[in-house]
């Protein structure tokens, strides 16, 4: 486990986006960009996942399945809201149907903005959401040493 | 009789990019009955023409889908245009129509991954995702953006290709036709995938016309309707027939998609070839008053754009009607019988395109 | 082009045997499309055959109903339960009828109202 940070498991949930951003996250696992050079594996399984990409802003009907998947994640987890409407609703705000960004209903830890946003971009924000899941390992181990003493 | 069970199947499922659910019930493995259930990306993005400017709800219209973008920025653009009564300058007409024939092959490919995916052939998925990079390093380099372009408007394009830039990607299609012909080979002849996708979800004639199937599905039953024929954009100067298929499978289903890669990149280049000079925009004045159906064939089929208006900043009514929303009751028909582990596939063979079905 | 694409006004009665007519010479059903208009709906019925595409207009006040076609043609289901769910059209004996849980929206029949 204190080695989580070199092989963290990768969600991927599409909320309510356009696409544009789940098709950019995929692109990130081939070979060109190739984020799997960081141990990171995609996943299908909620249970095994340490980071929840999470595209899209939330509404009505997505915003329950949203709060199970994040609950049947294991802890330490980090959340990473890709594109402009996961982070704030973007041009979808308006719609009768969107309650707004994944932050609504869910705790995000890192945004990357862009509509649609780039590979790059993604990339860089999943290397932010390591190092926050490495903090978060840690505090978890100092909190469980504290409860031993 | 065999006991029945109902089994859901997604939303969250490792084969959907996106979220669609479908309750099957079950015979032992077979499944005899699929109830879609929709709505977990719809937006309402059909309501927003009540507040948005009519130009600057192409913007909107783009986001419907990250995929098919171009092309309802084109549907919307030219429905617009039919009811306002402005003709398009030739050269804005050419190259719309080189980005919708690049937006084919990227769809295309991008389709072909996901299904080597599905079939859990890893390598091919990347094989095919490889090369529909090069079409996006050419939508970045003419548009500036890989996914959603925005260069249409009302009344022509945004930006211009110069003549390096339209030679340059003449030689990307013909890289990418040299790089294809091996991925192309393995689909359509490697055992493997040959007896996984051979007989699965046939699609008779009549019941592909009844079920109001479109596009490669409609064209992979044996029906010769490309709505391309129709003319709009440059169309009409290119030369090319729709492909099909007689026997209406998950195999024949490949076969036309892989064919027209192959068409959309001969299109490319003939249109690159007889491309006018000129100016690329027309200027529109005053509001739309006036209803009318557009229908244009984008890669996952006819789209239907519907728009009325009367005479104000703000149209009163905009409906899309999207292949995939076409393509969900055929593909219910084709479940009812087939094998639980088939279904995936299946799913996949319509080429569901969830957030422009729920908009 | 435009001649291949037509708007014909069809009265309640007339509607549904015109369907029946289609069914039986091999029409796609191509779209379904309501429009809100003052005190009732329009709707436009679009059958395709080949590169013909011809739309059945039937306009409706706010309390009639209109029959279901999903007798002659299944596979409009998920469009007539997006007019009844969106717009409140109300739609007579669906096959496959949600009951307006389609789309599961938080607002009810946000197309009927402007704005």
């Amino acid at each position: 486990m204190a080695k989580l940070a070199k092989s963290p498991w990768l969600l991927h949930y599409d909320a309510s986006s356009c696409n544009g951003c789940d098709i950019e996250v995929l692109d990130c696992t081939t070979p060109r960009f190739d984020i799997e050079r960081f141990g990171i594996i995609n996943t299908g399984d909620p249970f095994q996942a340490d980071i929840l990409l999470i595209t899209g802003g939330v509404n009505a009907q997505c915003e329950s399945v949203v709060k199970q998947i994040y609950s049947q994640m294991p802890d330490p987890k980090v959340v990473v809201a890709v594109g402009i409407c996961a982070c704030t609703g973007g041009v979808f705000k308006d719609c009768y149907n969107i309650k707004g960004g994944v932050d609504t209903v869910i705790p995000v830890d890192v945004y990357v903005p862009g509509c649609a946003a780039r590979p790059q971009s993604i990339i860089d924000g999943v290397v932010k959401a390591l190092e926050i899941l490495q903090q978060k390992r840690d505090a978890f181990a100092r909190s469980q040493k504290s409860d031993k003493s | 009789m065999a006991k029945r069970s109902i089994v859901p199947f997604g939303p969250q499922h490792p084969v959907l990019p996106e979220p669609v659910h479908l309750d099957l019930v079950l015979e032992d493995e077979v499944v005899v009955d699929a109830v879609p259930s929709i709505g977990f990306v719809h937006r309402g993005l059909e309501k927003l023409v009540e507040t948005k400017d009519f130009k600057e709800y192409v913007y909107i219209v783009e986001r419907v889908c990250g995929i098919c973008s171009f092309g309802h920025g084109l549907g919307y653009c030219q429905c617009l245009e039919q009811i306002m009564n402005v003709q398009v300058p030739p050269r804005a007409a050419y190259l719309r129509t080189i980005w919708m024939e690049m937006s084919r092959v990227h769809s295309h490919l991008l389709w072909l991954g996901l299904l080597a995916d599905a079939m859990g052939f890893e390598s091919l998925f990347m094989e095919s995702w490889r090369l529909r990079e090069k079409i996006l390093d050419m939508f970045d380099a003419t548009t500036g953006g890989r996914i959603i372009f925005s260069v249409n408007c009302i009344g022509g394009v945004l930006k211009d290709m110069d003549n390096g830039m339209l030679m340059r990607l003449s030689e990307v299609t013909q890289e990418i036709e040299q790089d294809l012909r091996p991925i192309a080979d393995t689909f359509l002849w490697e055992s493997t995938v040959r007896s996984r996708l051979h007989g699965l979800g046939i699609l008779k004639k009549e019941d592909a016309i009844l079920a109001g199937a479109v596009g490669p599905m409609l064209r992979a039953s044996g029906v010769a309707y490309d709505a391309r024929k129709l003319g709009y954009a440059a169309y009409n100067d290119l030369e090319f027939e729709p492909i099909t298929s007689e026997e209406g499978d998950s195999y024949a289903r490949c076969e036309v998609r892989i064919k027209e890669i192959f068409q959309s990149l001969s299109l490319i280049r003939q249109a690159i070839s007889k491309i006018p000079n000129g100016p690329i925009q027309e200027p529109v004045k005053g509001n739309p008053n006036g209803e009318h159906f557009m229908r244009i064939e984008q890669p996952r089929g006819e789209a239907i754009y519907y728009v009325k208006a009367s005479g104000g900043r703000f149209i009163d009514r905009f409906r899309l009607r999207t292949p995939t929303t076409s393509n969900i009751p055929p593909m219910v028909q084709m479940l009812k019988g087939c094998q639980l582990a088939d279904v995936p596939l299946l799913v996949l063979t319509i080429d569901p395109c969830i957030s422009c079905t729920e908009r | 082009m435009e001649q291949n694409n037509t708007i014909e006004p069809i009265c309640k009665e007339a509607f549904l045997p015109q369907v029946i007519q289609f069914k039986m010479e091999k029409w796609r059903l191509a779209q379904l499309c309501a429009v809100r208009v003052e005190g009732g709906y329009e709707l436009s019925y679009s059958f395709a055959k080949d590169y013909q595409l011809r739309t059945l207009r039937v306009t409706l006040t706010d309390e009639e109903k209109v029959p279901s076609i999903t007798q002659m043609y299944p596979c409009a289901f998920l469009q007539e339960n997006e007019m009844a769910e969106l717009f409140g059209v109300q739609v007579e004996n669906i096959e496959g009828d949600y009951h307006g849980k389609l789309y599961r929206i938080a607002r009810e029949t946000p197309f009927k109202e402007k704005g």
